[in-house]
Order: structure tokens, then C-alpha cells, then sequence
């Protein structure tokens, strides 16, 4: 019975394939905005959250802003690490230098750093080895360079001990560390280098001796313990000024980031469900005008024993009918612009369809197709035989 | 098997009473041809309606096939036209989307018949009528006798108790008419029972018993 009125729907569809079609048109398109926009957002958002994390979430980005006269030095930043919650710290200052191996010349950007950033930021070695404390306690010139600084300025990775000079000093190489895809990476321009902190001090003017950024990570994972802690230590240190510092919790970065995704998929898919909803109602329409044209049909099925809920059956069946196929067609689209779109964008993104609002069109649509069948088929199912037969349509 | 005894059905139109059916005492069995003629208001589409299970009457008992059909449910009623009656009308009413055989088909479906069964009462009704072969055709592309003969097909493949033909004939020409009458000859000597309901004598004169309404009310005409 139940195969039958499908049957039946798709010939009634069929037979009425143009204004079927328009009907569907609705359904296809409130499908559409609903997919892509919530997957374009999901996309965008899960690149830029991959971004973010790229930058580390584990760690905590400390910028002195106002010292008030009593600069932090750099003995008092292992003092930090005493805390319980606080893994480890390291300050960084950073130069523009220019790079120079025999002939090779190249831009870099040179950060001053102590051998705790390696373990903060996740450097991985590549060879050699990475800063010593006794390489900041004696200012000493070794350098640890980035691999494709490396292939750039020497052709080879193979650099431990190899002579090279930024801005016209001269350093040692002595070790070599994988790229880091994260967008303070990508922001920095030119090589990647690393010196100890106190021979990037000499190096530029601007820099003093004076700690201005630190990055410091968490004793157990817990960002949120080492913030306060550090805001706690830092308070205490620039005489309760809570403008003397700031801090950049990653981790903070990555869920804001989410939550503005989650808001613009709820945002949008809500406009979207809308136009879905709009659909609906012009289902509701044309079978109310299917109802009406098809009175004839429905007395003598009547007469010829259909009970009312075969009548309100096949109606509504017609209604769902048309809404999934809407609903297939639309997500059948949507895959298409999404293809496309990723293909104009390039290597940028990548928009994958998402199921998860595949499977919201397809039970938001069902829902349509029954609610908005409901009350036609209802109509159909009430007519009277006698009168319906009696209809000249 | 169809049994009246003073049944009544009175309409309200804008406030005036119409007596349709006034006191109908009638009695056909089983098998037999009937021919009820009357003239338009005279009563016989209700009387066909409430002997069709199409409406109920106010007061008065109507048996069919031994059952007394009551103020029951359009659920029930609609059970009742499936399985016991077969209705011919006058403009066919065949659904022009489907073929010849889906519309013989489908009170079958109603019935919640199995596919192969269907299939099989089918083309035992197209056999009848003598359109085996026309299945696949959709209604507009037969004559308007060859569409007659589907309907007829239509009300036999249920094997109903009662066939009610309502001017059959009404909207064919005369020899195709004359071909209508004699399929239901046919069908009434293979033992069917039949109703015709009509306003034109030289039908109902085809019938073996006639019965004339008028005002409501039924008289046996010999």
C-alpha cells in the first residue's frame, strides 16, 4: 500500500513534471543556500582554527607595554617558571637582517630568544642542536636557522659549523630546525634565524637589555591556570598596574574563532532554513491546487473504495515526494558549487560539502514536506464522494 | 440480498425541505437486472447513493448482501463500496493519467491485494469486456465505448455483490450504447446482479424488472 502511493506520487509528479519542477524550485533552492553557506562557513572556519592552532594554543604571548621605570630583566623571567603553573618561559626580541653566505644574500628576520623557546614554541631539530643558556650567559654568536633558510642561503641542510653573517657579524651555525606553518611564521618576512637573546640585544639599537615579549607555556596544559598566574606575577611585579601588560592566549584565539563559526553557521543556516521554510509554503500552494484540480479524482477513488486515509496517504506522500526529490537535486547542486568553489579558490581551501548540514536539509525538508502536506492532503482526504463526484473540473 | 424498508432522506435546501426518498420499500435478489427510471429530482440519484454506500439514509433499513448498512463511518462505508459494489457512471470517470489496466487495478490496491493476484483478477476483467490486449492504453486513447468497457472491467474485478450502472449509456451514441447494453446482458445471465439507473425508457425497457421513482417514492412498472 505504502509502495503503491509512491508509485502513485511519482506518476502524479510526472505527469505534471513542469509545475512539479517549479514547486521543487523552492525546496531546491532553500537546499542550496543551506548547504553551501553552512559549509562554505564550516570550511573557512575550520582553515582559519587550523591557523590559529598552528600558532600554538599552548602557549601565552606576554607583551610589557608600560614598565612604569623598572624594566623586566631577563634573569627575572626564570623567576616566573618558579610558579607551579607556569612550564616554562622565554623572551623574544626580534631584528630585520640581512644574511649573507659568501655570495647568497637574503633577508631574514633574526629572533632573540633563550633556549627555553624551543620546548614553549615545539621547534623540532633537524640537525645540530638548538640555543644554550651558555650561548645567552656569553652572548656568543651561533645561530640556528630554519631548514629552508638553509637550502636558500647555503643549497643543503648539511650547516652545522658553516660561517654566515648577519648584518656584517659573524655567526656559526649550529643547528637547524624545521619550518613552523604557523601564521606568525608566515607574517615574518624572509628567513627564519635564531640567536641567543643577548647577542640580539647587541645587534640593534632599538633593543635593550629590557624584556618586552615573552612567550611562556603551561605547567600541566592548563592555559587557564597559567594566565591567571602569570597576570597574578605580573601584577605583582608593575606595582598593580593592569595596564603595564598585556597576554594573548591562543587557545582563547581558537575557541573566540570557533564560537564566531558556530554564530555565522547558526546565523546563516537560520536564513537559509527560512527560505527553506518559504519553500514549503509554496508546496503547500500548488498541492492545494493539486487538491482542487484532482476533486474528481478523488470522489471516484472514493467511490471505488479508497478510505480517507489512502485519499490523505497519496497526498501526502506526494508532498514528501517532492520535497526529497527537491531536496536530492538540491544537495546535488550544492556539491557542484562547492566543487567549483574550491576550485576557483585554489590551494587556499578546500570547502567540503558538510554531512552533517546534508543531513539537517534532509530532515528539515521531510519536516516541510509533512507539515506543509499535512493540510492539503487533509482537504482531499475530507471531501465528500457524492459532491467530489459530482465536481466538473 | 438488497432490501429497503421505509427509507428516508430529506435535504435542506435554503431552508426548504425536499423530501428525496419518502417512505422506499424495495426488494432486488440476487442476480437479477434491474432498471430504476425517473425523471431528474425524482429521487434516483439519492436512491442510487444510499444503494451505493455513497450516503446514508435518515431512517429506514438498507441491507445489502445480508448486512445492514447503517450511520457508519466514511472509513466503513468506503470498505463497503470496495468490496461490495461496483459503480459504472455515466461520464466513466476513468483517471486519464493512468492506463486502462492501472485503473482496473486500482480498487485492488485498495483492497490490499498482492501484485500477482491483482494481475491475475485483472486480466480476467479485461477478458470480459473483451479488451484484452488495450491494458496499456490511457483512457483518451480509447473510444468513449472501449472507456465504458474499462469502467465496466474496473467494477468487476472486485467481484462485487451489486454492479450500479448510472446512465451507462448517457454520453455514448446510440450503436456503441446498444453494444454497452449488451455486455450487460452478458454479464447478468453469468449470474452478476445489476442496477441500472436511468431517465431513458427504450434502456430500462432492456431491463428485466423496472422500477419507477417519482416524488421519492418507488413503484414496480410491468
Amino acid at each position: 500500500m505504502v509502495w503503491q502511493c509512491v508509485k502513485m506520487a511519482f506518476k502524479a509528479i510526472v505527469a505534471n513534471r513542469m509545475r512539479a519542477f517549479l514547486t521543487m524550485l523552492g525546496i531546491i533552492v532553500g537546499v542550496i543556500a543551506l548547504v553551501v553557506l553552512v559549509s562554505l562557513v564550516t570550511s573557512a572556519g575550520d582553515a582559519v582554527t587550523e591557523q590559529v592552532e598552528g600558532l600554538g594554543t599552548d602557549l601565552i604571548r606576554v607583551t610589557i607595554t608600560d614598565d612604569g621605570g623598572r624594566p623586566l630583566q631577563l634573569e627575572e623571567v626564570a623567576n616566573f617558571t618558579l610558579h607551579e603553573d607556569i612550564g616554562a618561559a622565554a623572551p623574544v626580541n626580534q631584528v630585520a637582517a640581512t644574511a649573507r653566505f659568501g655570495s647568497e644574500r637574503g633577508r631574514a628576520t633574526v629572533t632573540g630568544t633563550t633556549p627555553s623557546y624551543a620546548e614553549i614554541s615545539g621547534v623540532t631539530m633537524v640537525a645540530g642542536r638548538f640555543l644554550r643558556t651558555t650561548d645567552v650567559d656569553n652572548n656568543t654568536h651561533v645561530a640556528v636557522i630554519a631548514e629552508r633558510a638553509a637550502e636558500a642561503l647555503f643549497g643543503t641542510t648539511e650547516v652545522i659549523g658553516a660561517p654566515l653573517s648577519l648584518n656584517g657579524r659573524p655567526f656559526t651555525v649550529v643547528g637547524v630546525v624545521e619550518d613552523q606553518e604557523s601564521l606568525t611564521n608566515l607574517l615574518m618576512p624572509g628567513h627564519t634565524i635564531y640567536i641567543p637573546y643577548t647577542t640580539a640585544v647587541r645587534m640593534a639599537d632599538h633593543l635593550s637589555s629590557a624584556v618586552t615579549t615573552m612567550i611562556v607555556s603551561a605547567a600541566d596544559g592548563d592555559m587557564n591556570a597559567a594566565e591567571a598566574a602569570m597576570d597574578e606575577m605580573l601584577l605583582e611585579r608593575f606595582r598593580r598596574n593592569p595596564d603595564a601588560f598585556g597576554m594573548f592566549n591562543q587557545a582563547l584565539m581558537a575557541e573566540a574563532m570557533d564560537e564566531i563559526t558556530n554564530m555565522l553557521t547558526y546565523l546563516l543556516g537560520g536564513v537559509a532554513a527560512i527560505s527553506l521554510l518559504v519553500g514549503g509554503i509554496g508546496i503547500m500552494n500548488i498541492m492545494l491546487v493539486s487538491v482542487t484540480e484532482r476533486t474528481k479524482e478523488i470522489g471516484v477513488r472514493k467511490a471505488i473504495g479508497a478510505g480517507r486515509w489512502s485519499i490523505m496517504f497519496q497526498f501526502l506522500i506526494e508532498a514528501l515526494v517532492i520535497c526529497m526529490i527537491g531536496c536530492a537535486i538540491g544537495v546535488a547542486l550544492s556539491w557542484g558549487i562547492l566543487e567549483v568553489a574550491s576550485f576557483l579558490v585554489g590551494d587556499v581551501m578546500d570547502f567540503r560539502i558538510s554531512l552533517d548540514v546534508v543531513g539537517v536539509a534532509v530532515a528539515f525538508s521531510l519536516f516541510i514536506g509533512l507539515v506543509f502536506g499535512l493540510y492539503p492532503a487533509n482537504k482531499a482526504a475530507s471531501k465528500r464522494p457524492i459532491e467530489a463526484l459530482r465536481y466538473a473540473g | 440480498m438488497i432490501r429497503f424498508e421505509n427509507v428516508r432522506k430529506t435535504y435542506y435546501i435554503g431552508g426548504e425541505e425536499v423530501k428525496a426518498l419518502d417512505g422506499i420499500d424495495l426488494f432486488i435478489g440476487q442476480g437479477e437486472f434491474v432498471a430504476i427510471i425517473g425523471p431528474s429530482g425524482s429521487g434516483k440519484s439519492t436512491l442510487m447513493n444510499i444503494m451505493g454506500c455513497l450516503d446514508t439514509a435518515d431512517s429506514g433499513i438498507y441491507e445489502l448482501d445480508g448486512q445492514r448498512i447503517e450511520q457508519y463511518s466514511e472509513n466503513e462505508l468506503a470498505r463497503i463500496r470496495n468490496r461490495k459494489i461496483g459503480f459504472i457512471f455515466q461520464n466513466f470517470n476513468l483517471l486519464s493519467k493512468m492506463t486502462a489496466e492501472e485503473n482496473v487495478e486500482l480498487p485492488l490496491i485498495y483492497q490490499g491485494l498482492s501484485a500477482s493476484v491483482r494481475r491475475q483478477r485483472v486480466a480476467e476483467a479485461m477478458a470480459l469486456v473483451e479488451l484484452t490486449g488495450r491494458g496499456k492504453h490511457k483512457p483518451t486513447e480509447l473510444s468513449g465505448g472501449q472507456q465504458q468497457r474499462v469502467a465496466i472491467a474496473r467494477a468487476l474485478a472486485t467481484r462485487p455483490s451489486l454492479l450500479l450502472a448510472d446512465e451507462p449509456t448517457g454520453n455514448l451514441d446510440s450503436r456503441t450504447g446498444v453494444e454497452i447494453m449488451a455486455l450487460f446482458h452478458r454479464l447478468h445471465q453469468e449470474g452478476n446482479t445489476l442496477v441500472l439507473i436511468t431517465h431513458d425508457q427504450k434502456v430500462a425497457d432492456q431491463a428485466v424488472r423496472r422500477i419507477k421513482i417519482s416524488d421519492g417514492k418507488v413503484e414496480e412498472v410491468t
